[in-house]
């Protein structure tokens, strides 16, 4: 068998490669898998990058939206769009517009559930959903561990903030 | 500990313990962090990238938890370390590419490893042997704990951690399990199994990370999407996978043994004489025959070998390993000599 790559050497490689519900099998030359797998690591998740930026071209005046600067970094959005990286922390603020739904395309959310640092805890916020959903994949955990005391006890949690809102259940969890 | 104290133990993830170690090599978390108001690694000038190493190792020599970690700056590392710490799986090969203001921080257990300056700021990464992703989520959130209160993160409540690329934005986590498929593999099922995981937004990949091909039967299956669910809930669904994998390769495996023991046992056999006889022997080869011998070791097929040792031989006879025990560099030819060597002799064949 003949190299998809080069059509000219062996292959030897034999790559299975899962972009969105496609999977694709490739034959390689040592020499082409080598090469593919540093462009696979380069260019990872840039497919869906670009896909998210192609309909942000259709929507919005194109010169508005390169021309904006992270005022921190001083990287444009057009680097942006060249790159596929961000330039630091800020960029998220300075490009929210734009990122907000390129998110949403990547993760199929843009709403953030998880940890967070623990100065963001005390200086934040933290919002109910997000509370309840620590608890959820608490409960989660739980079961699947077969603890099950412990998941009855955060389902009743879970119901009490979902009833009452956080404070409330908040304070209900210190009695 | 200097680089070369690492030769002498064996890998973490080559341990072959742990829950389901007979299909499940190891269980990995990795997590995305950056620093606030101070440019990614790809933007940043030489001087921030200065300042994040030294920002991000003062922090680590203050937790009692990373008390027996050692710093390895990828500037005072030749080629051959670089490639050798890839190769234990202790950093990535995009990282080994680079060297000023770099680093990688590995524990003596090599358990915890955390780069500094890749893609994004930190880069923690966790490995455990076996089908084990809570527990090691559990370390790992236990030193991102420990670090976040030394280290000010870039983290938006709506948006999370926010890293460089926005594929990992969010949790910033991304959980693999590294599978041995030999069975699904024979049966030409894998495809199929492997095809049905991506339409449930997971990565398959090979051996060695990111676009890497699947060498010896080996898939590493990791979460996609970071941003939206919580870290215990994306370990969640991996696990529920994960075990429905684990399942059909034990059915396939008994499917087999039931069936087709006469071909299986020729395979395994031929491929454990081919590794004890060989003179001249490619990696690639190599790693392909340990997978079919490691499935005889598993179902009892083949004795007389150790599995600790079969499993050494996986690393050991990567191109920087064999560089490192020869101590000196070794072209591709003398390699493939030397490799054959070193596994007659691990084998228990003399000469
Ligand atoms: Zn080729
Ligand atoms: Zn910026």
């Amino acid at each position: 068998m003949l190299c998809d790559g080069c059509g000219k050497n062996q292959a030897t490689v034999h790559l299975t490669e899962i972009v969105n519900d496609q999977m694709n099998e490739l034959h390689l030359c040592e020499e082409c898998a080598r090469k593919k797998s540093q462009d696979v690591e380069q260019n990872f998740g840039l497919g869906d990058l670009l896909g998210g930026m192609a309909d942000i071209n259709k929507n919005e005046k194109d010169k508005e939206a390169v021309s904006i600067k992270c005022p921190n970094c001083g990287l444009t959005y057009a680097d942006f769009r060249k790159i596929g990286r961000l330039g630091c922390g800020d960029c998220y603020n300075a490009f929210k517009k734009y990122l907000a739904p390129l998110l949403k395309r990547i993760h199929g959310s843009s709403q953030h559930v998880g940890k967070s640092p623990v100065f963001a805890k005390k200086t934040l916020g933290l919002k109910k959903g997000i509370d309840i959903q620590e608890l959820r994949n608490k409960l989660q955990r739980a079961v699947e561990q077969e603890q099950f005391e412990e998941a009855a006890r955060l389902r009743d949690q879970i119901k009490n903030l979902e009833v009452k809102g956080p404070e409330e259940g908040e304070a209900d969890r210190k009695a | 500990m200097k680089i070369n104290d690492l030769l002498s133990h064996g890998s973490e993830w080559l341990r072959g313990t742990g829950p389901n170690s007979d299909i499940v090599i190891s269980s990995r978390i990795r997590l995305a962090r950056n620093l606030f108001k101070i440019s990614f690694p790809h933007w940043a000038n030489k001087k921030q990238c200065e300042q994040v190493l030294t920002t991000v190792t003062d922090a680590v020599s203050k937790i009692a938890l990373l008390k027996q970690t050692t710093v390895f700056n990828l500037s005072a590392l030749d080629s051959i370390d670089k490639q050798f710490l890839v190769e234990r799986h202790l950093m990535s090969h995009d990282h080994a590419q680079k060297s000023e203001g770099r680093a990688v921080i590995v524990d003596n257990e090599e358990i915890v490893s955390i780069m500094i300056n890749e893609e994004d700021h930190l880069r923690m990464q966790v490995m455990q042997s076996g089908f084990n992703l809570y527990e090691t989520w559990n370390i790992a959130g236990k030193i991102d704990d420990h670090l976040a209160k030394e280290l000010p993160y870039a983290f938006l409540p709506d948006w999370g951690y926010l890293t460089a690329c926005p594929t990992n934005t969010g949790t910033g986590m991304r959980g693999s399990v590294m599978l041995h498929l030999p069975a699904l593999v024979m049966t030409r099922q894998v495809d199929r199994v492997l095809a049905a995981i991506a339409k449930l937004s997971f990565n398959t990949r090979g051996l060695y990370g990111e676009g890497t091909q699947a060498l010896g039967n080996f898939f590493q299956i990791s979460n996609q999407v970071s941003l939206g669910h919580g870290e215990e809930e994306i370990i969640g669904n991996i696990n529920g996978i994960i075990r429905q994998i684990i399942e059909q390769e034990h059915q396939a495996r008994e499917l087999m043994f039931s069936k087709n023991r006469a071909m299986l046992e020729d395979k395994i056999n031929r491929s454990f004489g081919i590794l004890k006889s060989a003179y001249i022997i490619s990696s690639q080869e190599t790693i392909e025959l340990l997978s079919l011998v490691r499935l005889g070791l598993d179902l009892g097929l083949i004795k007389h070998i150790d599995q600790a040792r079969l499993n050494d031989l996986f690393i050991s006879t990567q191109p920087a390993h064999l560089q490192k025990i020869e101590n000196k560099k070794l072209t591709s030819e003398e390699r493939d000599v030397k490799r054959a060597q070193i596994i007659r002799k691990r084998l228990g064949v003399s000469n």
